[in-house]
Protein backbone atom coordinates (compact mmCIF):
# COMPACT_ATOMS: atom_id res chain seq x y z
CA UNK A 1 0.00 0.00 0.00
CA UNK A 2 2.59 2.63 1.10
CA UNK A 3 4.75 2.31 -2.23
CA UNK A 4 1.47 3.29 -4.48
CA UNK A 5 0.92 6.22 -2.17
CA UNK A 6 4.00 7.70 -1.39
CA UNK A 7 5.92 8.14 -4.57
CA UNK A 8 9.54 7.25 -3.59
CA UNK A 9 11.00 5.88 -7.14
CA UNK A 10 12.97 8.92 -8.87
CA UNK A 11 11.42 9.44 -11.97
CA UNK A 12 13.51 9.84 -15.28
CA UNK A 13 14.59 14.13 -14.91
CA UNK A 14 13.74 14.78 -18.84
CA UNK A 15 10.50 16.56 -17.86
CA UNK A 16 13.04 19.50 -17.16
CA UNK A 17 12.67 21.42 -20.54
CA UNK A 18 8.80 21.43 -21.15
CA UNK A 19 6.09 19.31 -19.00
CA UNK A 20 6.84 18.31 -15.45
CA UNK A 21 4.77 15.37 -14.40
CA UNK A 22 1.92 16.32 -11.40
CA UNK A 23 2.64 14.76 -8.54
CA UNK A 24 -1.04 13.15 -7.93
CA UNK A 25 -0.43 9.97 -10.36
CA UNK A 26 -0.82 7.60 -7.26
CA UNK A 27 -3.69 9.55 -6.04
CA UNK A 28 -5.34 9.49 -9.66
CA UNK A 29 -5.27 5.85 -9.86
CA UNK A 30 -6.51 6.07 -6.61
CA UNK A 31 -8.96 8.56 -5.93
CA UNK A 32 -12.37 7.02 -5.27
CA UNK A 33 -14.39 10.40 -5.73
CA UNK A 34 -13.73 13.70 -5.87
CA UNK A 35 -11.94 15.01 -2.95
CA UNK A 36 -10.31 11.80 -1.99
CA UNK A 37 -7.19 11.53 -0.75
CA UNK A 38 -6.00 8.04 -0.30
CA UNK A 39 -4.34 7.46 2.94
CA UNK A 40 -1.96 4.41 4.71
CA UNK A 41 -3.61 3.30 8.10
CA UNK A 42 -0.28 4.66 9.47
CA UNK A 43 -1.50 8.28 8.13
CA UNK A 44 -4.58 7.68 9.24
CA UNK A 45 -3.69 7.35 12.86
CA UNK A 46 -1.40 10.36 12.76
CA UNK A 47 -4.29 12.34 11.52
CA UNK A 48 -6.63 10.97 14.19
CA UNK A 49 -4.28 11.75 16.62
CA UNK A 50 -3.14 15.04 15.31
CA UNK A 51 -6.97 16.33 13.98
CA UNK A 52 -8.34 15.37 18.04
CA UNK A 53 -5.58 17.34 19.44
CA UNK A 54 -6.27 20.34 16.74
CA UNK A 55 -9.62 20.32 17.72
CA UNK A 56 -9.20 20.28 21.15
CA UNK A 57 -7.01 23.29 20.69
CA UNK A 58 -8.78 25.39 18.82
CA UNK A 59 -12.22 24.59 18.62
CA UNK A 60 -13.02 26.94 15.73
CA UNK A 61 -11.01 24.06 13.81
CA UNK A 62 -14.10 22.69 12.61
CA UNK A 63 -12.09 21.15 9.70
CA UNK A 64 -10.18 19.40 12.03
CA UNK A 65 -13.68 17.61 13.52
CA UNK A 66 -14.21 16.80 10.19
CA UNK A 67 -11.04 14.48 9.94
CA UNK A 68 -11.35 13.49 13.05
CA UNK A 69 -14.38 11.73 12.15
CA UNK A 70 -13.93 10.34 8.76
CA UNK A 71 -10.68 9.04 9.99
CA UNK A 72 -12.18 7.23 12.98
CA UNK A 73 -15.42 6.35 11.52
CA UNK A 74 -14.25 2.59 9.97
CA UNK A 75 -16.38 1.05 12.04
CA UNK A 76 -19.30 3.36 12.76
CA UNK A 77 -20.10 3.99 8.93
CA UNK A 78 -20.28 0.82 7.94
CA UNK A 79 -22.88 -0.11 10.96
CA UNK A 80 -24.39 3.45 9.68
CA UNK A 81 -24.86 2.32 6.05
CA UNK A 82 -26.12 -1.16 6.77
CA UNK A 83 -28.84 0.31 8.73
CA UNK A 84 -29.58 2.73 5.97
CA UNK A 85 -29.81 -0.40 3.43
CA UNK A 86 -32.10 -2.39 5.40
CA UNK A 87 -34.57 0.10 5.90
CA UNK A 88 -37.14 1.38 2.79
CA UNK A 89 -36.69 5.07 3.14
CA UNK A 90 -32.72 4.93 3.77
CA UNK A 91 -32.05 2.66 1.23
CA UNK A 92 -34.26 4.98 -1.19
CA UNK A 93 -31.41 7.63 0.34
CA UNK A 94 -28.27 5.42 -0.43
CA UNK A 95 -29.71 5.26 -3.81
CA UNK A 96 -30.81 8.93 -4.54
CA UNK A 97 -27.71 10.59 -2.86
CA UNK A 98 -29.53 13.48 -1.88
CA UNK A 99 -28.01 16.79 -1.17
CA UNK A 100 -28.83 19.50 1.22
CA UNK A 101 -27.13 22.68 -0.25
CA UNK A 102 -28.09 26.11 -0.89
CA UNK A 103 -28.75 25.76 -4.41
CA UNK A 104 -30.67 22.46 -4.23
CA UNK A 105 -33.08 24.07 -1.40
CA UNK A 106 -35.84 25.97 -2.66
CA UNK A 107 -35.59 28.97 0.48
CA UNK A 108 -38.43 30.87 -0.86
CA UNK A 109 -41.00 27.86 -0.42
CA UNK A 110 -39.51 26.65 2.67
CA UNK A 111 -39.63 30.16 4.32
CA UNK A 112 -43.37 29.97 2.94
CA UNK A 113 -44.26 27.04 5.04
CA UNK A 114 -46.42 27.28 7.67
CA UNK A 115 -44.69 27.84 11.42
CA UNK A 116 -43.58 25.13 12.66
CA UNK A 117 -43.01 23.00 9.80
CA UNK A 118 -39.65 21.10 9.13
CA UNK A 119 -38.85 23.56 6.53
CA UNK A 120 -39.88 26.95 8.25
CA UNK A 121 -37.90 26.16 11.00
CA UNK A 122 -34.87 24.58 9.54
CA UNK A 123 -34.49 28.31 7.64
CA UNK A 124 -35.52 30.13 10.96
CA UNK A 125 -32.75 27.97 12.57
CA UNK A 126 -30.09 28.39 9.83
CA UNK A 127 -30.64 32.27 9.68
CA UNK A 128 -30.69 32.71 13.30
CA UNK A 129 -27.64 30.74 13.75
CA UNK A 130 -26.24 32.43 10.63
CA UNK A 131 -25.25 29.58 8.99
CA UNK A 132 -25.80 27.78 6.01
CA UNK A 133 -25.39 24.31 5.09
CA UNK A 134 -22.93 24.67 2.18
CA UNK A 135 -20.25 24.98 4.83
CA UNK A 136 -19.73 21.28 5.24
CA UNK A 137 -16.95 19.50 4.68
CA UNK A 138 -16.71 17.23 1.90
CA UNK A 139 -14.97 13.91 3.15
CA UNK A 140 -11.13 13.08 1.96
CA UNK A 141 -9.87 10.58 3.73
CA UNK A 142 -12.85 7.86 4.05
CA UNK A 143 -11.82 5.19 2.02
CA UNK A 144 -15.13 3.88 0.70
CA UNK A 145 -17.16 6.20 -1.97
CA UNK A 146 -20.56 5.14 -0.49
CA UNK A 147 -19.09 5.55 3.28
CA UNK A 148 -18.34 8.86 2.03
CA UNK A 149 -21.53 9.88 0.91
CA UNK A 150 -22.99 8.26 4.61
CA UNK A 151 -20.71 10.69 6.30
CA UNK A 152 -21.47 13.53 4.38
CA UNK A 153 -25.33 12.76 4.46
CA UNK A 154 -24.81 12.79 8.39
CA UNK A 155 -22.89 16.26 8.01
CA UNK A 156 -25.82 17.73 5.88
CA UNK A 157 -28.55 16.27 8.26
CA UNK A 158 -26.82 18.15 11.37
CA UNK A 159 -28.08 21.33 11.26
CA UNK A 160 -31.93 19.48 11.09
CA UNK A 161 -30.57 17.77 14.28
CA UNK A 162 -30.46 21.56 15.73
CA UNK A 163 -33.94 21.74 14.71
CA UNK A 164 -35.30 18.63 16.16
CA UNK A 165 -33.65 19.23 18.89
CA UNK A 166 -34.43 23.01 19.25
CA UNK A 167 -30.40 23.56 19.67
CA UNK A 168 -29.00 26.51 18.94
CA UNK A 169 -25.26 26.91 17.55
CA UNK A 170 -23.63 27.66 21.22
CA UNK A 171 -21.13 25.19 22.35
CA UNK A 172 -23.48 23.82 25.00
CA UNK A 173 -26.13 23.26 22.00
CA UNK A 174 -23.51 21.37 20.00
CA UNK A 175 -22.60 19.32 22.85
CA UNK A 176 -26.12 18.39 23.65
CA UNK A 177 -26.51 17.07 19.68
CA UNK A 178 -23.32 15.68 20.06
CA UNK A 179 -24.33 13.65 22.90
CA UNK A 180 -27.33 12.57 20.78
CA UNK A 181 -25.26 11.99 17.78
CA UNK A 182 -23.01 10.02 19.51
CA UNK A 183 -26.19 7.55 20.46
CA UNK A 184 -27.44 7.32 17.55
CA UNK A 185 -24.36 6.57 15.53
CA UNK A 186 -21.45 5.24 17.36
CA UNK A 187 -19.09 7.68 15.55
CA UNK A 188 -16.08 8.01 17.58
CA UNK A 189 -15.67 11.72 16.73
CA UNK A 190 -19.72 12.48 17.90
CA UNK A 191 -18.46 10.69 21.54
CA UNK A 192 -15.33 12.08 21.73
CA UNK A 193 -16.89 15.96 21.32
CA UNK A 194 -19.39 14.86 23.37
CA UNK A 195 -17.30 13.65 26.02
CA UNK A 196 -14.81 16.64 25.68
CA UNK A 197 -16.95 19.31 24.70
CA UNK A 198 -18.02 20.24 27.93
CA UNK A 199 -14.31 21.76 28.64
CA UNK A 200 -15.18 24.37 27.11
CA UNK A 201 -18.64 25.24 29.39
CA UNK A 202 -19.17 27.54 32.27
CA UNK A 203 -20.36 25.84 35.53
CA UNK A 204 -23.48 27.23 34.86
CA UNK A 205 -23.91 25.39 31.53
CA UNK A 206 -21.96 22.26 32.49
CA UNK A 207 -24.62 21.95 35.75
CA UNK A 208 -27.84 22.56 32.74
CA UNK A 209 -26.23 19.91 30.75
CA UNK A 210 -25.54 17.46 32.98
CA UNK A 211 -28.76 17.53 34.92
CA UNK A 212 -31.35 18.25 32.26
CA UNK A 213 -29.96 18.39 28.54
CA UNK A 214 -27.76 15.35 28.24
CA UNK A 215 -30.03 12.74 30.45
CA UNK A 216 -32.75 14.09 27.89
CA UNK A 217 -30.27 13.69 24.69
CA UNK A 218 -29.17 10.14 25.73
CA UNK A 219 -32.49 8.86 25.90
CA UNK A 220 -33.91 10.19 22.68
CA UNK A 221 -31.00 9.33 20.89
CA UNK A 222 -31.93 5.82 22.35
CA UNK A 223 -35.59 5.68 21.57
CA UNK A 224 -35.43 6.96 18.23
CA UNK A 225 -34.92 5.22 14.83
CA UNK A 226 -31.83 5.97 12.69
CA UNK A 227 -32.04 9.56 11.83
CA UNK A 228 -30.17 9.12 8.22
CA UNK A 229 -33.29 6.87 7.67
CA UNK A 230 -35.52 9.79 7.38
CA UNK A 231 -35.83 11.92 3.74
CA UNK A 232 -35.94 15.27 5.17
CA UNK A 233 -36.35 16.32 1.59
CA UNK A 234 -39.69 15.04 1.14
CA UNK A 235 -41.01 16.33 4.64
CA UNK A 236 -40.65 20.21 4.76
CA UNK A 237 -44.31 20.45 4.85
CA UNK A 238 -44.71 17.79 8.01
CA UNK A 239 -44.12 19.81 11.20
CA UNK A 240 -41.47 19.50 13.78
CA UNK A 241 -43.63 17.31 16.61
CA UNK A 242 -45.07 15.11 14.65
CA UNK A 243 -41.83 14.14 12.71
CA UNK A 244 -40.50 14.08 16.15
CA UNK A 245 -42.40 11.68 17.47
CA UNK A 246 -41.91 9.91 14.31
CA UNK A 247 -38.97 9.14 14.83
CA UNK A 248 -38.98 9.52 18.61
CA UNK A 249 -36.64 12.26 19.86
CA UNK A 250 -38.48 13.45 23.46
CA UNK A 251 -39.87 17.39 23.50
CA UNK A 252 -36.91 19.04 24.26
CA UNK A 253 -36.88 20.17 28.62
CA UNK B 1 -6.88 18.26 -19.28
CA UNK B 2 -8.75 17.35 -15.84
CA UNK B 3 -11.92 16.50 -17.57
CA UNK B 4 -10.59 14.56 -20.30
CA UNK B 5 -8.46 12.70 -17.28
CA UNK B 6 -11.18 12.02 -14.69
CA UNK B 7 -12.98 8.73 -16.84
CA UNK B 8 -9.95 7.15 -17.01
CA UNK B 9 -9.18 7.48 -13.28
CA UNK B 10 -12.31 6.35 -12.42
CA UNK B 11 -11.81 3.34 -14.87
CA UNK B 12 -8.82 2.74 -13.13
CA UNK B 13 -10.10 3.48 -9.60
CA UNK B 14 -12.16 0.27 -10.04
CA UNK B 15 -9.38 -2.07 -11.04
CA UNK B 16 -8.10 -3.43 -8.19
CA UNK B 17 -4.03 -4.55 -7.81
CA UNK B 18 -3.17 -5.01 -11.64
CA UNK B 19 -3.61 -1.42 -10.95
CA UNK B 20 -0.10 -0.81 -9.85
CA UNK B 21 1.49 -2.73 -13.04
CA UNK B 22 -0.93 -0.55 -14.56
CA UNK B 23 -0.08 2.74 -13.95
CA UNK B 24 3.89 1.62 -13.81
CA UNK B 25 3.73 0.93 -17.54
CA UNK B 26 1.91 3.36 -18.10
CA UNK B 27 3.98 5.65 -16.78
CA UNK B 28 7.14 4.32 -18.86
CA UNK B 29 4.87 5.37 -21.70
CA UNK B 30 4.56 8.98 -20.96
CA UNK B 31 7.54 10.13 -20.01
CA UNK B 32 8.69 10.36 -23.73
CA UNK B 33 6.87 12.27 -26.23
CA UNK B 34 3.88 13.89 -24.93
CA UNK B 35 0.66 12.23 -23.97
CA UNK B 36 -2.53 12.70 -21.86
CA UNK B 37 -3.09 9.66 -21.13
CA UNK B 38 -3.45 8.77 -17.78
CA UNK B 39 -1.49 11.12 -15.78
CA UNK B 40 -2.00 14.84 -15.05
CA UNK B 41 1.42 16.05 -17.22
CA UNK B 42 1.07 20.07 -16.94
CA UNK B 43 2.57 22.31 -18.80
CA UNK B 44 5.36 25.11 -17.96
CA UNK B 45 2.57 27.53 -16.85
CA UNK B 46 0.56 25.64 -15.33
CA UNK B 47 3.32 24.67 -13.51
CA UNK B 48 3.90 27.86 -12.61
CA UNK B 49 0.67 28.85 -11.24
CA UNK B 50 -0.08 25.69 -9.26
CA UNK B 51 3.50 26.43 -7.20
CA UNK B 52 1.77 30.29 -6.85
CA UNK B 53 -1.18 29.21 -5.37
CA UNK B 54 0.49 26.61 -3.17
CA UNK B 55 2.55 29.49 -1.40
CA UNK B 56 -0.27 31.73 -1.25
CA UNK B 57 -1.82 29.35 0.59
CA UNK B 58 0.59 28.19 2.62
CA UNK B 59 2.12 31.76 3.35
CA UNK B 60 0.50 32.19 6.56
CA UNK B 61 1.71 29.03 8.40
CA UNK B 62 4.62 28.59 6.47
CA UNK B 63 6.87 29.56 9.74
CA UNK B 64 5.16 27.34 11.95
CA UNK B 65 5.09 24.37 9.12
CA UNK B 66 9.23 24.73 9.03
CA UNK B 67 9.41 24.47 12.50
CA UNK B 68 6.62 21.47 12.68
CA UNK B 69 8.52 19.63 9.80
CA UNK B 70 11.60 20.30 10.55
CA UNK B 71 11.60 19.88 14.39
CA UNK B 72 13.43 23.27 14.10
CA UNK B 73 16.43 21.94 12.14
CA UNK B 74 15.78 24.68 9.39
CA UNK B 75 17.10 27.28 11.65
CA UNK B 76 20.28 25.76 11.94
CA UNK B 77 20.67 25.24 8.39
CA UNK B 78 20.15 28.79 8.04
CA UNK B 79 22.23 29.56 10.69
CA UNK B 80 24.80 27.17 8.40
CA UNK B 81 24.33 29.16 5.92
CA UNK B 82 25.36 32.87 6.71
CA UNK B 83 28.14 31.08 8.72
CA UNK B 84 29.27 29.93 5.31
CA UNK B 85 28.41 33.41 4.12
CA UNK B 86 30.29 35.51 6.71
CA UNK B 87 29.30 38.65 5.05
CA UNK B 88 31.18 41.57 6.30
CA UNK B 89 30.02 45.14 6.99
CA UNK B 90 29.45 46.66 3.85
CA UNK B 91 27.43 43.60 1.64
CA UNK B 92 25.17 43.81 -0.71
CA UNK B 93 22.95 40.49 -0.50
CA UNK B 94 19.84 39.23 -2.93
CA UNK B 95 18.06 37.04 -1.44
CA UNK B 96 15.53 35.35 -4.01
CA UNK B 97 12.66 33.51 -2.62
CA UNK B 98 13.42 35.46 0.35
CA UNK B 99 9.29 35.58 1.07
CA UNK B 100 8.99 35.56 4.85
CA UNK B 101 12.67 37.02 5.33
CA UNK B 102 14.61 34.46 7.26
CA UNK B 103 17.68 34.57 5.95
CA UNK B 104 17.51 38.71 5.33
CA UNK B 105 16.73 38.91 9.42
CA UNK B 106 19.92 36.54 9.92
CA UNK B 107 22.21 38.13 7.59
CA UNK B 108 20.99 41.62 9.37
CA UNK B 109 21.59 40.32 12.82
CA UNK B 110 25.20 39.01 11.48
CA UNK B 111 26.53 42.16 9.73
CA UNK B 112 25.65 43.97 13.40
CA UNK B 113 27.16 41.82 15.19
CA UNK B 114 30.42 42.07 13.19
CA UNK B 115 29.62 45.77 12.92
CA UNK B 116 29.58 45.61 16.48
CA UNK B 117 32.57 43.81 17.27
CA UNK B 118 34.04 46.10 14.93
CA UNK B 119 33.32 48.70 16.46
CA UNK B 120 35.05 47.11 20.21
CA UNK B 121 38.31 46.28 18.61
CA UNK B 122 38.84 49.72 17.37
CA UNK B 123 37.67 51.30 20.72
CA UNK B 124 40.29 49.03 22.40
CA UNK B 125 43.30 50.16 20.45
CA UNK B 126 42.15 54.13 20.07
CA UNK B 127 43.00 54.06 23.84
CA UNK B 128 45.32 56.64 23.69
CA UNK B 129 45.01 58.99 21.10
CA UNK B 130 45.96 62.37 20.71
CA UNK B 131 43.66 65.32 21.53
CA UNK B 132 43.26 66.29 17.70
CA UNK B 133 42.45 62.83 16.59
CA UNK B 134 40.01 62.83 19.35
CA UNK B 135 38.24 65.98 17.64
CA UNK B 136 38.85 64.34 14.09
CA UNK B 137 36.47 61.61 15.14
CA UNK B 138 34.07 63.62 16.05
CA UNK B 139 33.19 65.04 12.68
CA UNK B 140 33.37 61.54 11.52
CA UNK B 141 30.25 60.50 9.42
CA UNK B 142 27.43 58.97 12.42
CA UNK B 143 28.26 55.50 12.90
CA UNK B 144 26.05 53.30 10.90
CA UNK B 145 24.98 50.22 12.91
CA UNK B 146 24.85 48.05 9.78
CA UNK B 147 27.71 49.38 7.60
CA UNK B 148 26.35 50.50 4.25
CA UNK B 149 24.89 46.85 4.46
CA UNK B 150 21.67 46.11 2.49
CA UNK B 151 19.64 42.92 1.46
CA UNK B 152 17.08 42.80 -0.92
CA UNK B 153 14.13 40.36 -0.37
CA UNK B 154 13.08 39.06 -3.96
CA UNK B 155 10.06 36.75 -4.04
CA UNK B 156 7.55 35.95 -6.86
CA UNK B 157 4.73 35.77 -4.60
CA UNK B 158 3.19 38.49 -2.58
CA UNK B 159 1.71 36.50 -0.21
CA UNK B 160 5.05 35.46 1.33
CA UNK B 161 6.49 39.05 1.17
CA UNK B 162 3.54 40.13 2.93
CA UNK B 163 4.19 37.50 5.96
CA UNK B 164 7.70 38.66 5.60
CA UNK B 165 7.12 42.50 5.56
CA UNK B 166 4.92 41.60 8.46
CA UNK B 167 7.39 39.72 10.06
CA UNK B 168 10.08 42.60 9.77
CA UNK B 169 8.06 45.20 11.33
CA UNK B 170 6.72 43.02 14.28
CA UNK B 171 10.88 41.87 14.83
CA UNK B 172 12.09 45.15 14.37
CA UNK B 173 13.80 45.14 10.96
CA UNK B 174 13.84 48.33 9.25
CA UNK B 175 17.03 49.53 8.18
CA UNK B 176 18.49 47.68 5.31
CA UNK B 177 15.86 45.66 4.07
CA UNK B 178 13.79 46.37 0.67
CA UNK B 179 11.35 44.06 -0.22
CA UNK B 180 10.99 43.30 -4.23
CA UNK B 181 8.47 41.48 -6.60
CA UNK B 182 9.84 39.58 -8.38
CA UNK B 183 10.60 36.37 -10.60
CA UNK B 184 14.09 34.44 -10.30
CA UNK B 185 14.14 33.07 -14.39
CA UNK B 186 13.99 37.27 -14.81
CA UNK B 187 14.66 39.64 -12.19
CA UNK B 188 14.10 43.17 -12.14
CA UNK B 189 17.98 44.25 -11.47
CA UNK B 190 20.64 45.83 -13.39
CA UNK B 191 23.65 43.59 -14.18
CA UNK B 192 26.84 43.36 -11.81
CA UNK B 193 24.61 44.77 -8.62
CA UNK B 194 25.23 42.11 -5.95
CA UNK B 195 27.96 41.13 -3.59
CA UNK B 196 26.26 37.79 -2.85
CA UNK B 197 23.06 35.70 -3.94
CA UNK B 198 21.13 33.25 -2.21
CA UNK B 199 18.27 31.70 -2.87
CA UNK B 200 17.45 29.25 0.55
CA UNK B 201 14.89 26.12 -0.41
CA UNK B 202 13.60 28.30 -3.24
CA UNK B 203 15.04 26.94 -5.85
CA UNK B 204 13.34 23.50 -6.08
CA UNK B 205 9.99 25.87 -7.16
CA UNK B 206 11.69 27.25 -10.35
CA UNK B 207 10.02 26.07 -12.91
CA UNK B 208 13.24 26.81 -15.39
CA UNK B 209 16.15 26.38 -12.91
CA UNK B 210 18.62 26.99 -15.95
CA UNK B 211 17.32 30.49 -16.34
CA UNK B 212 17.38 31.00 -12.74
CA UNK B 213 20.86 30.35 -12.71
CA UNK B 214 21.75 32.46 -15.36
CA UNK B 215 19.84 35.56 -13.61
CA UNK B 216 21.89 34.73 -10.89
CA UNK B 217 25.35 35.23 -12.66
CA UNK B 218 24.07 38.18 -14.35
CA UNK B 219 23.00 40.11 -11.42
CA UNK B 220 26.24 39.10 -9.56
CA UNK B 221 29.03 41.56 -9.42
CA UNK B 222 32.41 40.11 -10.50
CA UNK B 223 33.74 38.27 -7.64
CA UNK B 224 30.35 37.69 -6.47
CA UNK B 225 29.15 34.98 -4.74
CA UNK B 226 26.22 32.59 -5.37
CA UNK B 227 25.01 30.74 -2.41
CA UNK B 228 21.80 27.89 -3.04
CA UNK B 229 20.66 25.68 0.17
CA UNK B 230 18.19 23.24 -0.91
CA UNK B 231 16.64 19.98 -0.13
CA UNK B 232 19.27 17.75 -1.89
CA UNK B 233 19.47 13.45 -2.24
CA UNK B 234 20.44 10.92 0.69
CA UNK B 235 22.80 8.23 -0.23
CA UNK B 236 22.81 6.28 2.75
CA UNK B 237 20.11 3.77 2.24
CA UNK B 238 19.06 3.30 5.84
CA UNK B 239 18.52 7.30 6.19
CA UNK B 240 17.16 7.03 3.18
CA UNK B 241 14.42 4.65 3.88
CA UNK B 242 13.87 6.44 7.07
CA UNK B 243 13.31 9.83 5.59
CA UNK B 244 10.71 8.65 2.97
CA UNK B 245 8.58 7.51 5.45
CA UNK B 246 8.89 10.59 7.43
CA UNK B 247 8.29 12.60 4.25
CA UNK B 248 5.78 10.72 3.11
CA UNK B 249 3.89 9.67 5.92
CA UNK B 250 3.94 12.70 8.62
CA UNK B 251 4.36 15.46 6.83
CA UNK B 252 1.15 15.70 4.80
CA UNK B 253 -0.34 14.84 7.83
CA UNK B 254 1.36 17.59 9.44
CA UNK B 255 -0.15 19.60 6.66
CA UNK B 256 -3.47 19.11 6.74
CA UNK B 257 -3.95 18.93 10.86
CA UNK B 258 -1.48 22.31 11.32
CA UNK B 259 -1.82 24.21 7.92
CA UNK B 260 -5.53 22.41 6.99
CA UNK B 261 -3.59 21.97 4.13
CA UNK B 262 -2.53 18.68 2.77
CA UNK B 263 -2.08 18.44 -1.11
CA UNK B 264 0.91 21.34 -0.78
CA UNK B 265 2.59 19.41 1.62
CA UNK B 266 2.10 15.99 -0.54
CA UNK B 267 3.28 18.90 -3.15
CA UNK B 268 6.48 19.97 -1.15
CA UNK B 269 7.92 16.01 -0.78
CA UNK B 270 7.17 15.27 -4.07
CA UNK B 271 8.74 17.77 -5.32
CA UNK B 272 11.73 17.20 -3.26
CA UNK B 273 12.34 14.10 -4.63
CA UNK B 274 12.02 15.44 -8.60
CA UNK B 275 14.52 17.79 -7.49
CA UNK B 276 18.05 17.41 -9.63
CA UNK B 277 21.29 15.42 -6.74
CA UNK B 278 24.07 17.21 -5.60
CA UNK B 279 26.14 16.51 -8.84
CA UNK B 280 23.85 17.30 -10.76
CA UNK B 281 22.87 20.57 -9.58
CA UNK B 282 26.78 21.49 -9.70
CA UNK B 283 26.92 20.93 -12.87
CA UNK B 284 23.51 23.31 -13.72
CA UNK B 285 25.60 25.31 -11.45
CA UNK B 286 28.60 25.43 -13.74
CA UNK B 287 27.04 25.60 -17.17
CA UNK B 288 25.51 29.11 -15.69
CA UNK B 289 29.54 30.41 -15.68
CA UNK B 290 30.57 30.19 -12.15
CA UNK B 291 33.24 28.67 -11.12
CA UNK B 292 34.92 26.95 -8.04
CA UNK B 293 31.15 25.35 -7.65
CA UNK B 294 30.87 23.04 -5.24
CA UNK B 295 28.61 21.80 -2.12
CA UNK B 296 28.45 20.95 1.24
CA UNK B 297 25.91 18.45 2.51
CA UNK B 298 24.01 18.95 5.74
CA UNK B 299 22.40 16.04 7.88
CA UNK B 300 23.61 13.40 5.30
CA UNK B 301 22.38 14.95 2.26
CA UNK B 302 18.65 15.83 3.31
CA UNK B 303 20.01 19.76 2.79
CA UNK B 304 22.95 20.79 0.69
CA UNK B 305 24.48 24.34 0.63
CA UNK B 306 25.61 24.59 -3.32
CA UNK B 307 28.39 27.61 -3.70
CA UNK B 308 29.85 29.09 -6.71
CA UNK B 309 32.02 32.37 -7.93
CA UNK B 310 31.37 34.68 -10.58
CA UNK B 311 34.84 35.55 -11.86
Amino acid sequence: GRACLSHTEPRARDGRSGEEEEEEEEEGCYQLYPGHIPTSPLQKALLAAGSAFMALYDPYRHDMVAVLGETTGCLALPNLRDKMKHHPEGYRILQERPRIRLSTLDMAKLRGLPDGSLGREYIRFLEDNKVSPDTRMPPKFVDDEELAYVIQRYREVHDLMHTLLGMPTTILGEVVVKWFEAVQTGLPMCVLGAAFGPIHLSARNLQLLATELAPWAIRSGRNASCILNVYYEQRWEQSVASLREEIGIFPPP
Amino acid sequence: AAAGLCPCRALLARRGGALRALCGSVRGLAVGPETHFGFQTVTEAERREKIYHVFESVAKKYDVMNDSMTLGIHRVWKDILLHKMNPSPGTLLLDVAGGTGDIAFRFINYVRSAQERQLQRKLKHHQNLSWREISESYQEDKFKSLGDSQVVVCDINKEMLKVGKQKAQHLGYSEGLSWVLGNAEELPFDDDKFDVYTIAFGIRNVTRIDLALQEAYRVLKPGGRFLCLEFSHVSNPLLSRLYDLYSFQVIPVLGEVIAGDWKSYQYLVESIRRFPPQEELKAMIEDAGFFKVDYQNLNSGIVAIHSGFKL
